[in-house]
């Protein structure tokens, strides 16, 4: 490997690490976010104390992932420019915009409000602290609509035209750029993924705690709605995740014939390969479990449709099938199961059996952190599939990072993993501790408790609780 | 027709700004956050800027969108120019934005946090003032790239530009916290603000004389007519303001040695600015060379016309909300 190809690669996991572990903050805050304005909704619509201490509890949770979400996000709105330098002068005068709207329309109002939601409850009235709450879930949302308007541009590039320096600058209309082809369904699939993970999340500590014998009202409350969340919204995006592959197969079908491990085209019916192990060398899929011309069912609505492979493709323009391949199938996985837990919900709740089913509980316990999962593995498989592309069939990612030597970058990686492994193990702990007790009736306010909370404004308890 | 180029220079110009102003504050009480006793006085120092320091930063994340979407290649030159002290800011900044929850949900390791809060504020502060005396010293360009070795930025003056943010920022902390504090904490604040404003106007007078040496562009800005005018009244100006900041300091009302220093840093920042107008690399690149094309100029701008006085209402509603002295028993 030359000097150049190392920091290639060194820049690449850099990018790789630092907006994965961000991705895991926003993939749990978007839902946590809309969660808490429904809880705080619902307590000013029905005074239910049960409601206002669900809101309490899940509020510090929120605190602690916010956080992180907002420091890890800082760093990667630098590592466009620090690592990627040519892609930023490239892409700037088309991607730019887009982000400074995010910072414009969505981090300002999540950040201005965040204060008064976290700490204003005795400030401001009920009415105007419901507002803070829902402008901190809106600000979420509208993030993740700028963000995900900017990765699909870069997956599905229109709207542009090069100028005489060989910058993308934006062509026609704006409305173009930001809906381009693959964006709608990138946007909704990401979005429900947020709130499903966060479902699990909320329904695997109310089946923790259900487990213990700690069956308050608060417990029931929220494992009910989480499991309501789950068996609604998993088959919703079930067919969503489907419309956005035939999307994908449209617009970067390398990317399908990588997640579907197709080497070789088949003229009349591919394939559904369950498992096999991909060899790029050879061009060929090992040990592979197939379910014959369901692919081309699936892909085409037709079983003896054709369907090209990776071999009309050049090698180097190929994706790693390998990760791809894989990533993809546990991002599956974790959708059946999902849909399972939601289904058997369904079972247990039409038998009045919700709270007394341990193993159902059990189930719900499990699949709590499956939502973390299944989007990382899913951005593995649009990201790694999108290769050798940054934007895609117009610049390669070997061709858009910096002028930065291996030492600079190599530094600057242990030096991330180091801190983020530091900071955000601490804080999974604190809300892991968080979760340990149930809430409950007179949940802890931020202003009533124990000689802590007086001294400070701590919207939660200490972990020695 | 109005010269759009013009006109985002100055909205980045503020952002960047603001962030220095908001987000000084609160590093400053950072970097002073070892100089406060543990228990109430450090609870009701980190009590006086948690509902409001995501919102500072949010600042600095405008400055760094904003310059990738309006001047994309100064955006494309400068952050792998600065690389090594742009990353130790940004895992400074994780450090310290962390310990702003952790450090009320684990009291046993409080004082860890506390470390962590202290040094990320440091790190990152020092790590600016580094950023912005390799800016002003020059930076190496070939083509459309940087071309210079990754410790380029490493210079006896970026170290003291470094070390002036600090004293900097700690001086505007103080401030802020004799205006929110009281009692000990309000007392300790005014003790070091004596101290920290001597040393600031200490430490900007030693970059001010070293700038105009670094490069003919700012020696031609600040020695010849009309320059000669600003070089002339700019000091009056700053010791007026520094004399009442002192005044300020050792006896007037609390609000007015925070006013005073943010009239200090502006007249620093005005400084910088006649320094390096019109480029946005300091006598490398100009704002029209960096440009973004008209429309995506146009584009930003119809947002930020609607968009920022929105913010800046919001911002200002929220830190009315907790107006007030923060207290020893936090805010009720």
């Amino acid at each position: 490997m030359t000097d150049a190809e190392t920091a290639l690669l060194l820049a690449r996991l850099q990018f790789a690490f630092t907006v994965s572990f961000h991705f895991i903050f926003p993939a749990f805050s978007i839902g946590l976010a809309s969660y808490l304005a429904v809880l705080e909704g619902l307590w000013l619509k029905t005074g239910k104390d049960a409601y206002l201490n669900l809101f309490r509890y899940w509020l510090k949770i929120f605190a602690v992932t916010f956080a992180m979400g907002v420091v890890s996000g800082i760093v990667m709105s630098y590592q466009f420019g620090t690592n990627w330098s040519v892609f930023s002068d490239r892409a700037g005068p088309v991607i730019g915009p887009l982000m400074a709207y995010e910072v414009l329309t969505a981090f300002f109002l999540e950040a201005g409000f965040l204060g008064v939601m976290l700490f204003g409850m005795n400030r401001v009235g009920r009415g105007l602290h419901f507002t803070a709450t829902l402008m901190v879930a809106i600000g979420t949302a509208i993030s993740a609509f700028w963000i995900l308007s900017v990765n699909s541009w870069m997956q599905t590039p229109v709207g542009w035209a090069y100028n005489e320096v060989g910058q993308f600058v934006p062509a026609g209309s704006w409305l173009d750029i930001i809906f381009n082809p693959s964006f709608p369904y990138r946007l909704v699939h990401t979005v429900i993924a947020a709130y499903l993970t966060t479902a699990l999340v909320v329904g695997g500590v109310g089946a923790w705690h259900l487990l213990g014998r700690r069956d308050t009202p608060e417990v029931r409350k929220m494992f009910s709605m989480a499991m309501w969340m789950l068996a609604l919204v998993a088959p919703v995006q079930v067919f969503v995740g489907d419309l956005h592959g035939l999307n994908t197969l449209e617009h970067q079908p390398a990317k399908v014939m990588a997640m579907e491990g197709h080497y070789q085209s088949h003229p009349d019916g591919a394939p559904l390969i369950l498992f096999g192990i991909p060899d790029s060398d050879a061009q060929t899929m090992r040990w592979s479990v197939e379910i014959p011309k369901l692919s081309s069912l699936i892909l085409k609505h037709d079983l003896n449709a054709p369907l090209a492979g990776l071999d009309t493709v050049p090698r180097e323009d190929q994706p790693p099938v390998g990760i791809v391949f894989w990533s993809f199938r546990i991002m599956v996985g974790m959708g059946v199961l999902m849909l399972t837990l939601g289904l058997v919900s369904l079972l247990a709740r039409t038998r009045r059996k919700l709270y007394d089913w341990r193993w159902l509980h059990r189930f719900a316990l499990v699949m709590g952190p499956a939502g973390f999962v299944a989007v990382i593995a899913g951005w593995v498989t649009t990201e790694v599939g999108r290769q050798p592309w940054v934007i895609y069939g117009l610049l390669r990612t070997a061709d858009a990072v910096s002028p930065i030597a291996t030492p600079a970058v190599t530094g600057s990686l242990i030096a991330f993993v180091i801190v983020y492994f530091t900071c955000f193990a601490a804080g999974t702990w604190y809300i892991l501790k968080l979760m340990s007790h149930a809430p409950a009736e007179g949940e802890s306010d931020v202003e009533k408790e124990g000689p802590i909370r007086t001294a400070g404004i701590t919207p939660a308890p200490s972990v020695e609780r | 027709m109005i010269d759009l180029t013009v006109i985002w220079a100055v909205i980045i110009a503020v952002a960047v700004a603001m962030y220095v102003l908001m987000d000084g504050f609160d590093l400053g009480i950072g970097i002073l956050f070892p100089g406060f006793r543990v228990g109430k006085e450090r609870d009701q120092a980190m009590n006086a800027i948690a509902p409001v320091w995501d919102g500072n930063e949010t600042w600095l994340v405008l400055g760094g969108g904003g310059l990738l979407a309006a001047f994309p290649l100064a955006y494309a030159i400068i952050l792998p120019a600065l690389y090594a002290p742009l990353i130790a800011m940004l895992l400074g900044l994780v450090f310290r934005g962390v310990a702003f929850e952790f450090r009320w949900r684990d009291p046993a390791h409080r004082r860890y946090w506390d470390a962590a809060f202290c040094l990320g504020s440091l790190v990152a502060t020092f790590a600016q003032g580094i950023t912005l005396g390799a800016l002003l010293q020059g930076i190496t360009i070939e083509g459309r790239a940087y071309a210079g070795s990754w410790w380029e930025w490493l210079s006896g003056f970026s170290l003291l530009t470094g070390f002036a943010l600090v004293v900097a920022y700690a001086l505007l902390g103080a401030a802020w916290l004799i205006w929110k504090t009281e009692g000990q904490l309000h007392d300790d604040a005014r003790r070091y603000a004596t101290w920290l404003l001597p040393a600031f106007l200490l430490v900007v007078g030693a970059v001010s004389l070293a700038t105009p040496f670094l490069e003919e562009q700012y020696h031609q800005r600040w020695f010849q007519w009309p320059g000669l005018l600003v070089t002339a009244i700019m000091p009056l100006l700053f010791g007026g303001i520094a004399l009442t900041a002192w005044e300020g300091i050792r006896r007037g009302r609390d609000w007015l040695p925070f006013a005073a220093a943010l009239g200090l840093f502006a007249l620093t920042l005005i400084g910088l600015g006649i320094s390096i107008w019109p480029d946005v690399i300091p006598g490398r690149v100009t704002i029209w060379e960096a440009a973004a094309p008209y429309s995506s100029q146009l584009f930003m701008l119809v947002g930020a016309a609607v968009l920022v006085p929105v913010i800046l209402a919001y911002t200002a509603w929220a830190y009315w909300v907790f107006r007030g002295k923060v207290g020893e028993e936090g805010y009720h």
